[in-house]
């Protein structure tokens, strides 16, 4: 596989003591890709393995405020922290499962209806029309924002009193008397759907869109000749075409969904409504507000691996679909 | 293909409405910053009162939006033109050579991608305060601090997606460049870079987007001279009044260049896109 | 080569942060005072981060002039401050100086990463007896040396506007709870509400319930400082607060979304509301724009037959010394200098807070009836927020239930006395961690 010959001048490094022919160029070979990979591999130690690695071994540790300063006094706690966030009997354990439940309910909800507007809005633009180019762009919008200067709009949109959402449901179309609330109680989940969508779908859409291009057309002139409609076109040969689109696309937006921080952060400020807390918020409120991080720790250790089994729980199911196909 | 009618008007109606659900927000933030102070405070109304444009000039007073700009601007550019030449080095070593720990590099890096930032932060957060204390890298509270973060996010989306664009480069061209005596660094710069560019920049683009945007290690790492708008703009509400007009001016102003660039570059992310997903 | 060098900073990274804060800064400044620069984060208590810096470095300059040490002063707002206090506690690398809330004192004394005040520095600034004894009780836990001294008091006063309490024919301002309510109601009419609160702030919320079950003669830690959450006197003075809302219907329910700590206030400056309860609000009203001539002040009233003529927190910002600090001599001169009377008057004076040292308030700027008010609210009705190392967590996990609570009113639905237990049952197990 390796046929890329490389020349004396490839580095200057490499150069000293290379006498013979051979052996040089065997062992450039080899250490010439973990050359290009180092800067990445430092990076990634730094910024996220090693601290990945005290992180978990926090989770182990009663790091409460009284041994923030001295992480060495503090004493091991063991699965201790693990046992205390998952006593489901008890509040703590209750405030993390419902946390966790409403944050799968985020994801779901907000992956389906991210994915059927992003493919809705693929199939419609897949084919020329006039003022194809600006909706496209349009469409781009949301997701070209900063985050923290969209939510902050959305926020200031749902307010109850002087809101525009409420202005328009009950000032002028008079949908109900009594103005809801969307930053608290009940709605504040849907609230947060609604920002989140709007946040994600368009790259969605940007992803099938991209997947969409590299359809050949003959397939669907094919499918035209055997008398296919849109939708039976799209049954048959969008969507299979798209499977490998499909399988990275819901794993990157499950990921990010479940994840997610930056929105509800700027949405509610530090602490959620409990019908909107999802989980990363509610991690953040027992390590950095509570200065618990022996408990924030586990929770996130716990957090990851949900994902790591779930990620590879997916990639199994999916691969093994690509090999039945 | 012959489109049926009733194709036709769906996508009208449902193009026109997913529009106005993508500019609602756009509209709102518009119209707000253009709105006298009173206006804010009252009832929602869809046009201003009256136009006009103290909002642009107060908010630059009311905290130092500049400064933070300029901190956004160098951070932000920094990190994406880094990410991307590390990301590009390790890309076209997994797309072009077959090594020990190939397999192991590219799920490690991809793995990151699911840490839960809350988990690590505290942790960064130390060993940036000890690297200079040991080693005088001054990494807390500095700008490289927040670069050398933002860059390592987004290389795992950034390894991959180029990875993705370099298998798609014929390994013919490379190799007939290499023949030609330019070597594999000299193929590399020569030949690959520049067909992998709608690659490379969807890449900028992205890691430029997530840098502007992040709010929580930002919030941490930084100090006030280093201070960028993802937490900056939290200082409007900071204030006796919630400067709403101001906030949305502000919004405005740091969204435009984002915004422009990102438009004009899209058709980039798209070929980007494709040439990742499809492979 | 390269490579074995990053490993070994990685390890000899990985050693120290796993030693973090054991050592600290070893070297010692050597150079004379006059090389010294202190470094100190103000909290933000003008109006605006900018203002801090105004208002604070003329007295910096004089600090400097008498002293020669120089001061870089940092304006850090609340939403960041207790993060950055954070990061500076697990790490070593802080501020020499410091503000910080004076709720979050024995918190913070319980990390260890504050310098006590114990009786040999505490003479080196002047000793204990110049400072107001309400607001020194509130620096730390009791028995201990405290963490910090007071710099800003504040109270909590109940600001009514004077000319819609004359409108409705309201000659006083009112003297119990129950008169409360009843102007309240009188108060409440399509154009304006009777009271504004800041619902959906965490901190409102629990200093707000803190006073009215303090009222009741209930607690949320006993002498041994365990949670005793679930009390029934805890939940009457929840209620009282839900009630607003719930029951005697003169706030807004509106107002269970208002969390930035300044949309009550702003209700109240433009009309919306005839009530607020808020700390050293003067200044922020005229600059919103209300007649000085409208504004009133009083205790909050405690309801009739109450336990406790309790009126309102020890509220108010400590200065702390950061105990890494490579120039604890130099600090201390800064902490006296900022505790001195002068640098009290005129500070105290800008920001619209009370001195935390008696000598100032002989100055005339601080004999107006609105500061004999806050005065003797300190000086004889004003408990500290319980000074043990949970505070903080007690402060999150109750004034979140709270706020959830008051969410769940403004909705509609009634929050019985056993919803509110089973809350407080929850929030105790919770910081049980």
């Amino acid at each position: 596989m390796i046929t890329v010959d490389p020349a004396p001048e490839a580095g200057t490094e490499a150069r000293t003591g290379s006498t013979p022919v051979r052996a040089p160029r065997k062992r450039k070979r080899q250490w010439l890709p973990y050359l290009l990979l180092l800067p990445v591999v430092v990076a990634e130690l730094l910024i996220h393995i090693i601290p990945m690695v005290i992180g978990v071994g926090m989770s182990f540790l009663e790091l409460t405020q009284f041994y923030v300063r001295n992480w060495t006094a503090a004493p091991a706690a063991g699965v201790g922290n693990y046992r205390f966030v998952l006593q489901f009997d008890e509040a703590s354990g209750k405030a993390l499962l419902h946390s966790f439940w409403t944050t799968v309910q985020f994801t779901v909800i907000v992956l389906a209806l991210s994915w059927a507007l992003a493919m809705a809005a693929a199939i419609w633009t897949q084919h020329a029309f006039r003022g194809r180019g600006l909706v496209r762009t349009i469409f781009l919008v949301p997701y070209a924002l900063p985050v923290f200067a969209s939510v902050i709009t959305w926020s200031f949109m749902l307010q109850r009193d002087n809101g525009m959402v409420n202005h328009v449901l009950v000032d002028q179309l008079h949908l109900t008397d009594e103005r809801p609330f969307w930053l608290i109680g009940d709605n504040s989940f849907w609230a947060l759907i609604v920002v989140e969508v709007w946040r994600l779908w368009p790259f969605a859409f940007l992803a099938l869109t991209a997947g969409m291009s590299s359809i050949p057309a003959e397939q669907y002139e094919a499918a035209a000749i055997d008398g296919a409609g849109v939708l039976r076109s799209v049954r048959w040969v969008t969507l299979p075409n798209l499977r490998s689109v499909n399988q990275v696309l819901l794993l990157v937006l499950f990921l990010w969904t479940f994840n997610e921080f930056t929105v509800p952060y700027t949405f509610f400020g530090k602490s959620a409504p409990e019908q909107a807390d999802l989980i990363s918020m509610h991690i953040y409120q027992n390590s950095f507000v509570t200065w618990n991080f022996g408990t924030g720790s586990a929770m996130s250790v716990l957090l990851l691996l949900f994902l790591l089994a779930v990620t590879a729980v997916y990639l199994l199911l999916t691969r093994k679909k690509d090999v039945d196909a | 293909m012959r489109e049926p009618q009733w194709f036709v008007w769906s996508r009208r109606i449902g193009l026109t409405l997913l529009c106005a659900f993508a500019l609602l927000p756009v509209w709102v933030m518009v119209t707000t910053s253009l709105k006298p102070l009173g206006d804010v405070q009252g009832e929602f109304r869809w046009f201003p009162s009256t136009v006009t444009l103290d909002a642009f000039v107060e908010m630059w007073r009311t905290i130092p939006l500049g400064r933070y700009f300029v901190n956004s601007l160098v951070v932000s550019v920094t990190a994406a033109v880094a990410s991307v030449a590390l990301a590009l080095l390790a890309a076209y070593a997994v797309s072009r050579y077959r090594f020990t720990g190939r397999q192991l590099f590219s799920v490690t890096v991809l793995s990151t991608q699911m840490f839960p930032g809350i988990l690590f932060l505290l942790p960064l957060f130390v060993i940036f305060v000890n690297l200079g204390r040991t080693l005088g890298i001054d990494l807390y509270g500095s700008r490289p601090g927040l670069i050398i973060t933002y860059l390592t996010f987004t290389l795992p989306f950034a390894v991959w997606m180029l990875v993705g664009y370099l298998d798609s480069v014929p390994r013919e061209l490379d190799e007939a460049a290499a023949v030609d005596g330019n070597g594999p660094m000299g193929a590399f710069f020569r030949v690959v870079v520049p067909a992998a560019m709608p690659g490379i920049i969807a890449v900028l683009i992205y890691a430029f987007m997530t840098a502007w945007g992040e709010v929580l290690f930002a919030s941490v790492l930084t100090d006030e001279s280093t201070r960028t708008l993802a937490v900056g703009l939290q200082g409007y509400a900071t204030q006796n009044n919630v400067y709403w007009n101001q906030i949305m001016a502000a919004s405005l102003t740091v969204s435009v260049p984002v915004v422009v660039g990102f438009l004009l570059l899209q058709r980039y992310l798209v070929a980007g896109l494709t040439a990742g997903s499809v492979k | 080569m390269r490579l074995k060098r990053i490993t070994s900073a990685v390890a000899v990274s990985l050693v120290a942060a796993s030693l973090a804060g054991c050592g600290g800064n070893e070297e010692t400044s050597g150079g004379a005072a006059e090389d010294v620069t202190l470094t100190y984060w103000a909290s933000n208590q003008g109006t605006s981060l900018e203002n801090d810096q105004e208002v604070l470095q003329p007295q910096l300059d004089a600090f400097t002039a008498k002293t020669g040490i120089k001061v870089d002063v940092e304006v850090v707002p609340w939403s960041d401050l207790l993060n950055r206090i954070l990061a500076a506690t697990a790490s070593g690398e802080g501020p020499d100086v410091l503000n910080i809330g004076n709720t979050w004192s024995a918190s913070l004394q319980a990390t260890g990463a504050l310098t006590p005040f114990d009786d040999a520095t505490m003479a080196e600034i002047g000793g204990a007896d110049r400072f107001l004894a309400g607001s020194l009780a509130a620096t730390g836990a009791p028995g201990q040396p405290p963490t910090a001294v007071p710099v800003y008091s504040l109270a909590y006063g109940l600001y009514y506007n004077k000319s819609m309490f004359a409108e409705a024919g309201i000659t006083e301002p009112p003297a119990t709870w129950e008169e409360l309510v009843e102007a309240g109601k009188k108060l409440t009419t399509p154009e304006h509400w009777g009271m504004s609160i800041e619902g959906g702030s965490v901190s409102e919320n629990i200093h707000n319930v803190f006073v009215f079950s303090e009222q009741q003669g209930g607690s949320f830690f006993d002498d041994a400082g365990k949670p005793t959450f679930d009390t029934p006197e805890n939940v009457a003075g929840i209620k009282q607060y839900l009630d607003l809302i719930q029951t005697d219907k003169i706030t807004n329910p509106s107002n269970a979304e208002y969390s930035n700590g300044t949309e009550a206030l702003a209700d109240f400056a433009s009309g919306k509301s005839a009530m607020v309860m808020w700390q050293a609000a003067a200044g922020s009203l005229e600059e919103l724009g209300m007649d000085p001539a409208d504004i009133g002040v009083a205790p909050i009233p405690a309801p009739s037959g109450a336990a406790e003529d309790v009126a309102s927190i020890v509220a108010g910002i400590n200065l702390a010394v950061f105990d890494n600090s490579e120039h604890k001599p130099q600090a201390l001169d800064f902490v006296e200098f900022m505790t001195s009377t002068p640098t009290q008057i005129q500070l105290n004076k800008t920001y619209g807070s009370l001195p935390a040292v008696t000598e100032a308030y002989s100055d005339p700027a601080f004999q107006t009836e609105a500061v004999e008010t806050f005065k003797s609210i300190l000086d004889d009705k004003a408990v500290p927020m319980p000074a043990v190392p949970e505070e903080s967590q007690f402060e999150t996990l109750v004034g979140t239930a709270v706020k959830n609570m008051l969410a769940q009113a403004a909705s509609g639905t009634v929050v019985t006395e056993q919803a509110i237990s089973e809350q407080l049952a929850a929030a105790q197990q919770q910081l049980a961690g």
